[in-house]
């Protein structure tokens, strides 16, 4: 089933002269935890706040459960439907903890008391706190505990754990999956913490510049890639054409290193048809993914 | 929680949670008719994605591994004691391989590389039963994984 909560076609955004998105595709299926990773400047919060409406893009489509974000009636039923934590973290700043939730719930038919009330006491949140005087942590956790409260089918997510600790990091997390695992929502999240993302997503899109360089289903991604070394006996020889697949080859000393997306089994049979080599295959992590990507562009 | 995943290995974490599963039925650690932890236990607790949980329950069950009752959660299957008893087998091959090598005086991580190697090139041949697994994949019958039936 190809059934997509968001999806962007060739989305494009320019800021006085500075291009910010230039032909975004971006697909997150339904039920799925998508990691949205890219470099500081890459284009992530652009592209948030375009799906939340926010800002308007030059050129392009974007969907949000099959709604048009530049539909004015839509917007709202979307939004309605939407937990957002935005990467300022910025709420009302007159307002005590209490208060904003207060002033939040009513705005949610399908609020949650229960998860208000478990988050409260997890996150130990003072109640009567203003907003200005909670850390960056303290208002990361409330906002997500107002985002994840309202009942939503789709948490975007901006940097989440920004700002947390190891362990307010890690319940965080726990909590996300455990929120995907009971009720199915959607979650996209842009994080640069590889490992986490690693840990919780299922599908990731890395954007650089503005596009999508890499996107699908993380479990099929680091199943494909792998890292080829081949050590030669006497001088590296390169063939003139490597084989479909080989994404990024680096030379030290007599070994090539080859990174390899897709049809490794043909590109080992190749290295090892040059002359007096040794190859060897290695898993690859998504940090490893992310960089030669980010890098070579 | 029985399941430990390695984060850093690269290794994709259904595949790693398979193989779990797995190595638990064949070192007894779970029996025939044993229920597994719930998907959103194992999700929970190892703070994992569910849907990488899921995958892999279904894919044991595509192997015969496990059988997934509706509502009342994913029990080890009766036949898969057959599969540990053969893996005992393929134990006893490798630990006299082992022992074999041991003049040699290669370090841990000397075996592994020689051993991953040979199944590369292996799999290179087609030397190896199709992964059992994959989506399409066969399942071999036992037999020949015995060694039984040949000449």
């Amino acid at each position: 089933m190809t059934d997509f909560i968001i999806e962007t076609n060739q989305l494009c955004k320019s800021f006085k002269g500075q291009t910010a998105l230039r032909g975004l595709d971006l697909r997150v299926p339904a039920g799925s935890i998508f990691g949205f990773l890219g470099r500081n400047g890459a284009g992530k919060t652009t592209t948030i706040k375009t799906l939340m409406g926010l800002l308007r893009a030059d050129s392009g489509a974007a969907r949000v459960f099959g709604i048009p974000v530049t539909d004015a009636d839509g917007s709202i039923e979307v939004r309605r439907r939407i937990g957002f934590v935005t990467e300022d973290k910025e709420l009302y700043p007159y307002m005590t903890v209490e208060q904003i939730i207060r002033f939040t719930r009513p705005f949610f038919p399908k609020w949650r008391d229960d998860l208000e009330q478990r988050y409260l006491k997890m996150f130990e949140l003072p109640p009567k706190k203003k907003i200005p005087d909670l850390s960056k942590g303290m208002r990361s956790k409330l906002m997500l505990l107002l985002a994840i409260s309202r009942g939503a089918e789709l948490l975007i997510l901006d940097e989440p754990t920004d700002g947390l600790d190891p362990a307010a990091t890690e319940d965080v997390l726990r909590e996300l999956v455990a929120i995907a695992a009971s009720s199915g929502t959607t979650m996209f999240f842009s994080s640069h913490q590889l490992a986490e993302v690693e840990l919780i997503a299922d599908h990731i899109g890395i954007i650089e510049q503005g596009k999508m360089i890499v996107t699908g289903s993380l479990d099929d991604m680091k199943a494909q890639y792998q890292r080829l070394q081949v050590v030669f006996a006497d001088s590296v020889q390169t063939p003139s054409h490597w084989v479909d697949g080989v994404e990024f080859v680096r030379q030290e000393g007599r070994v090539l290193s080859i990174l390899a997306s897709h049809n490794v089994d043909a590109i080992v049979e190749q290295a090892r048809s040059l002359p007096g080599t040794a190859v060897e295959r290695f898993p690859v992590t998504l940090k490893e993914i992310f960089l030669e990507h980010v890098r070579s562009n | 929680m029985i399941f430990r995943l390695n984060q850093s290995s690269g290794i994709p974490l259904y595949l790693q949670l398979i193989e779990q599963v797995k190595h638990a039925v064949e070192t007894g650690a779970l029996r025939e008719g044993d229920q597994l932890p719930t998907i959103r236990k194992v999700a929970v607790d190892l703070v994992m994605n569910p849907n990488t949980v899921v995958r892999a329950y279904r894919e044991l069950e595509h192997e015969g591994v496990l059988e997934l009752k509706h509502g009342s959660g994913a029990f080890i299957k009766e036949s898969a004691g057959g599969r540990a008893r053969v893996m005992r087998k393929a134990q006893a091959v490798v630990q006299s391989a082992l022992e074999r090598l041991a003049p040699l005086g290669l370090t841990e991580d000397e075996l592994r590389r020689v051993f991953e190697n040979e199944l590369a090139q292996a799999r290179a041949e087609k030397r190896l039963a199709p992964a059992r697994h994959r989506a399409g994949g066969s399942v071999v019958p036992q037999a020949s994984i015995n060694g039984e039936g040949k000449p």
